[in-house]
Parts: structure tokens; sequence; C-alpha cells
């Protein structure tokens, strides 16, 4: 956008004027996540500028204390697992979905993401009653059937919008050279849709990763999640280690963010090659 | 096509005989099949572990089996009780003998607790009664039941027990809409100083609504300017929209309660840039502001939250309008500002649609952000769904907000698929 020769006056003023708005809201998104970093080195007790010196001590408690290390180590674990009962169970079914006249097709993809639309206090809520009848409360089982539910919705999005652009033939193909299904699929398809999979395994594991509500209602008292350490740490003593961890935690859904616009970019690239 | 066998009737058939016809609709029910069995694995993982919880959840609404188990004979008594007068010594008769009962079972704690949710102060009368009937052996019972506590005495109390006699009860839900059933039957709203509900719900539509409002004025320029600007700067300056929204809900509310402390940055900013005197001299604080634990925290970063989701739609509605409509209405004679109005914004319209109802949508779950940065008084539907269940342990009382949040945002879902589509629902 810049200005045309002919602008009156008051389109410079607007023109200028939207330019600093936009500065200051663009400004209001980030500064948050900016200032918060430098504050996780600290070497004061305080949360506030400036500050009397650098210190990586938060970062030591964060790495070394056993609360948020077992936290850590849950999270990972839970986050893994989910990731990969979602991506698979979200794959097959956006396969199976972008095979043309499916019945219900509407009604079958409300259901298979409504776990995104539902608001999650109430899903916590029915899977607490639910899993208090399975005695799955306090589990680990119960806490990777939860995330998967929660995290499936985003994986078959994004593997449905990849398999919008995929070529059908091909699989006809590698069918009629006498490859099995599955042949056709992992040496064929796989290769083809995988930027979707790695998306949506992103987006499985980050669910997974931040979520603490479910967490609070049917985890156990003793699995504590990080989320659910960071969430009480605030409620209740606010520590200058949860600097550290919402710094570390913004930095891995940085390089998620890089990873997933790096996969978008290049299917773009491809798929503008055979165009 | 001259291998394929044409009979005398000019039916066209395959190899083996049959007409291709049906051999075609075979081979598309077979590729059918294949899809559904692909799909069944998440379909029917999805609606056991999860669409069926939630419909057990909304039956727990209307579930009230305590005084329906706890209190068997009184309930079979009360039945033909006419809910105007005292019921007669056989009822008292029953209530005797199933408090004694409760009593040895260690029960009447259960059924105070149930009762008191419509009348007040009858949890510890309960357990009294019961424990000082434990100690009497013969009637009449009803002088001696109303001699240990006058409640006893007034119909109202017993109207309580018979309507919460049966295993399902309009009460939780009637309930959360500060509606109350009276002992005829009738539906009326409760008394002022018990309406708490209604309140709940109004705050949590006028949160969600000042939130979207806010974030359409502050998404929409942007949005405008991201999608007008050339390609390479647009993708700089989304980088500042989308690193924030793949930052965590979780995370950036942690932000937000360490930046509000008092004393802590947005405080400093605050008076560094003059605003606080400002606040000051219009008298609208004095001193320092106290920003953590009031409304405007929560307002705040619900809408640094919400902000790129109202923003994204609209940004890829604004990307597919052609610039000539604009240099069109200008040649046309169009002032600026009456161009912008007339010509471009209508078609913008579907993207502020769909970006400010998916915001709106979302805001009315919001849990983390005002538990963690709001005061007591700005918590939303959420909130008290967390704190009937953890605090209160009142489970339909929990299930039957439950069921309000879910009836308003399956709503709006349904006007947000009418006109957006659910499956085209950006991700970033």
């Amino acid at each position: 956008m810049s200005l045309p020769a002919y602008a009156t006056p008051s389109e410079k003023i607007a023109y200028w004027g939207l330019r600093v708005f936009v500065g200051l809201v663009l400004l209001f998104l980030i500064a948050p996540i900016l200032a918060i970093m430098p504050l996780s080195f600290n070497s004061d007790m305080f949360f506030s500028y400036p500050m009397p010196g650098f210190s990586l001590r938060w970062y030591e408690d964060f790495f070394t204390n056993d609360r948020w290390q077992s936290a850590l180590r849950l999270s990972v674990i839970l986050a893994i697992l989910t990731t990969i009962f979602s991506t698979t169970l979200g794959t097959l079914a956006a396969l199976g979905l972008s095979r043309g006249n499916i019945p219900f097709r509407a009604t079958i993809m409300a259901v298979l993401i409504s776990p995104m639309i539902v608001p999650i206090i109430i899903s916590a809520l029915g899977m607490f009653f639910f899993y208090a009848k399975l005695n799955l409360l306090g589990t680990l089982p119960g806490l990777v059937l939860a995330h998967t539910a929660l995290a499936t919705p985003f994986v078959v999005i994004t593997v449905t919008a990849t398999l919008s652009s995929f070529d059908r033939t091909l699989m006809r193909a590698g069918e009629s050279l006498g490859a099995s299904p599955t042949t056709v699929f992992f040496r064929v398809v796989m290769p083809l849709i995988l930027p979707g999979m790695i998306s949506g395994a992103l987006f499985a594991f980050g669910t997974s990763f931040d979520e603490v509500i479910a967490v609070i209602f049917i985890a156990g008292p003793e699995q504590r999640t990080l989320p659910r350490q960071m969430f009480s740490g605030i409620r209740e003593q606010i520590s200058p280690t949860i600097t550290a961890a919402a710094t570390v935690l913004i930095i891995l859904s940085t390089l998620m963010l890089v990873t997933v616009e790096l996969l978008r970019r290049r299917s773009e690239r491809l798929r503008g090659i055979r165009s | 096509m001259t291998s394929v066998p044409v009979t005398p009737d000019s039916i066209m058939r395959a190899a083996d005989g049959t007409p291709l016809k049906q051999k075609l609709a075979q081979a598309q029910r077979a590729a059918q099949m294949k899809a559904l069995a692909l799909i069944a694995p998440l379909f029917l993982f999805i609606v056991i572990s999860f669409l069926v919880p939630i419909g057990a959840m909304l039956m727990n609404a209307f579930y009230d089996p305590d005084i329906h188990d706890q209190m068997p004979q009184t309930v079979a008594a009360i039945e033909t009780w006419d809910g105007q007068s005292l019921p007669d010594e056989t009822v008292f008769a029953a209530f005797v003998a199933d408090m004694k009962a409760a009593h040895k079972a260690k029960s009447s704690a259960q059924i105070g607790k149930r009762l008191n949710y419509e009348v007040p102060t009858l949890k510890s009368k309960v357990t009294v009664t019961a424990r000082k009937l434990d100690k009497i052996e013969a009637g009449p019972w009803k002088e001696a039941v109303i001699a240990i506590d006058p409640v006893w005495g007034e119909p109202e109390t017993w109207a309580t027990i018979k309507r919460a006699s049966s295993t399902y009860t309009p009460f939780y839900l009637l309930n959360v809409m500060d509606l109350k059933q009276t002992a005829d039957g009738h539906i009326t709203t409760v008394e002022d100083n018990r309406k708490i509900y209604r309140d709940v719900l109004w705050r949590t539509l006028g949160i969600s609504f000042l939130v979207t409002v806010i974030t359409l004025i502050l998404g929409f320029p942007v949005a405008y300017m991201l999608a007008t600007v050339p390609q390479k700067t647009a993708s700089l300056l989304m980088i500042l929209v989308l690193l924030p929204f793949w930052t965590s809900l979780l995370v950036r509310t942690t932000a937000w309660s360490i930046l509000l402390q008092d004393g802590g940055v947005v405080t400093q900013f605050m008076s560094i840039t003059g605003i606080t005197w400002l606040l000051n001299a219009l008298g609208l604080i004095s001193g320092e502001p106290q920003l953590f634990k009031t409304r405007f925290a929560t307002v705040m970063a619900m809408v640094h939250i919400q902000l790129p989701f109202t923003l994204l739609p609209i940004y890829s509605v604004m990307k597919t309008i052609s610039p000539t409509y604009m240099r069109a209405a200008r040649s046309l004679g169009a002032k600026p500002g009456y161009a912008y109005w007339r010509v471009y914004m209508p078609q913008t319209l579907p993207g502020v649609a769909a970006g400010c109802l998916l915001t709106f949508i979302l805001c009315l779950g919001y849990y983390i952000t005002p538990a963690l940065v709001g005061g007591p008084t700005d918590n939303m539907i959420s909130g008290f769904i967390d704190s009937a269940m953890n605090q209160e342990n009142n489970w339909g009382k929990a299930s039957a907000l439950g069921a309000v949040l879910l009836t308003a945002t399956m709503i709006l879902y349904y006007v947000y698929n009418k006109l957006v589509g659910i499956d085209r629902m950006k991700l970033g």
C-alpha cells in the first residue's frame, strides 16, 4: 500500500495515522512476550526493571528443582504419547474424509472436530465423570486419552487441508503398478503429505503440552504437568522460576512456528512448480 | 470402448457379464466402505471418549439420587401429602426411621447437604436432628421432631423434601438461572439477595462482548495494513501477530500476571509515559494504579490473547478484495472516506463476522485468564463451574452450569457454521 499521487491531505493523515496505530497494536501484541524474557535473567526476586544484575539462578532452579523437573518429564511423556495417537488416528480419518462422496460428511466432520469446539471446561467435566467410572482418574492412560481427544481435531484439519491439494492419480498409479495399499500409503502418499502431518503433529504436541484444565480435573494430586505447575504457582506464590519456565515455553513455540511456517512455504513452493 | 461387450439389449456389460452400471455402483460402494473404515477408529474414539461423557454430564444436571436413595420411607410416605398443611404422623414416623438409619450409616450429612442447596441452614439441622432422634425410642414423632428443631414444623421444609424425592429434578437447572419451584409447583425467580447466576451469565456475555469489540477496533486496521502492504513487509509484520498466537494461552496469561503485579512493568511503563500522572490529574485514580486482580487486567489479557483470532479471518478476506474497486469508486468521484465506507467495508463483512464470532465464542469459555489475572468478581461461568466442582463438590450445579454454557456455545457455532463453515477454520 503506497499513497497514490492524487492523495488528499486528509488521506495523508489517515495513511500515517494508520501506520502509527498499527505499530502500537503490534507493539501491544509482542511486548508482553518480549518483556517477560529478560525478567527471567534477573538476579533479584522482583518483577521490575531496571534489573540489578544478570543471573541464571531461575534457570538453575527450573532445571534442577525436582518439582519442576518431574513436571517437565510428565508433560513431555504425555505430549509425545498424545502426538503419536492423535497423529495416527487423525491422519487415517483425514485420508478417509478426502475420498469423495462420503455419506453424512458434514455430520462426521462436526463430530470429529467437536473437541475443539466444546469449551474446555465442559470437556474436562464430562471426562471427569466418565473416567471416574472407569477408574482412570489420576492415571497416565486417562490423561493420554483425554489429550488425544482434545488434540486430534487439529491433526484432522491440517492433514485434510494438505490432502485437498493431493493428486489422487498418484495413488492409482502406484496401485496399478502392483503396490499394496499399505505400500502406496508409505511410499507414495505419506512423503507427499508429510508436511501436513508434521504440522498436525506439532499442533497436537502443543495442545497437550499447554493444556491445564483437563489436567486439573482428571489428574491425581501428584500428577503435576508443567502447565499445572505454572498455574498453581501463579495462584499460590509467584516465584521467578515461572519466568524461566515461560521463557522456555516461548522458545519452544517459536521453534514450532518456524517449523510449521517453513513447511507451509515448502509445500506452497512445490505446488507452484507443479501448476 | 471396443472392449466393452454390447449385448443385444444394448446394455453395456463388464467382462463377467454384469451390467456396467451395477459394476460401477459396486466399486463406488466398496470405495465408500473403505473410506468409512478409515474414519471409523477416530469417529468411535471421539463418540465414546468425548461425546458420551458430555451427554452423561448433561444428564447429571438432572440427576438427583440423594434423597430418593437415602430417605426411601419418607419418599414413599410423603407422596400422598397434599403440600399445604403439615404432613401427618405417618410421614413423621417414616422420617424418623430414615433419620435413624441415616445416623447409623453416617449418611445424614449427605442428606443435609442436598437439602441445604434449597433451604440454607438445613445442613447442620439434619445432622443434629438425626443424632438426637437416635436417643428417642418411641413416639408420638410429630411433636418430638418439631421439638428438636422448629424447622420441621414448617410445611416449606417438607415441600422441599417432596420436590427432591424423585431421582430426576429440574432443580439444578432452574437454580443456575436464578429460578425456583414453589411448593405448589410454579416456577418463579428467587429472592433478589439470592440472585447470583444471572449476574454471572451477564458478566460472561458482557466481558466477551467487550473483548470482541476491542479486538475488532484494534485488529481491523492491522488486518487492513497487512493485506495492503507489499508481501515481504506483510510476512515480517505477520510474525509479530503469529508469534503471540502460537505462544500458549497459559504462558501469555502468566506473562500478564507477572507484568501487571503492583509496582511491576506495566505500572512502571504507565508512570514513565505519564499515563499515571494523567489518570491522577483526571481524578480517576490516586497514587499508583492497582492493576493485578482487576477487571481491567482481565479484559486486557483477554484482548491480547484473542486479537489474532479476530484479526486473521479479517485479513484473509481482505487479501481477496481487489484494489480496483476502490480506484473505480474514486474515479467516479467518491471522496476517500466515502469510498472506503461504501465500497471497501461491506466487502470485509464476512471476515469481520467470522473473526468476531470466533472470538466471542472462545471468550465465553475462558477460565484460566480471569482466574489468574482477574479479581474475585471477574470470574466467568467457567470459573463457577470449576468452583462448584472442586470446592463445593456440587456436581449437579456444575453440570447445570455446563449445560447452559454448552447450549450458548452450540447456538453460536451453528451460526458460525452457517456463515463460515467449521471445517474452514483457520489455524494460523
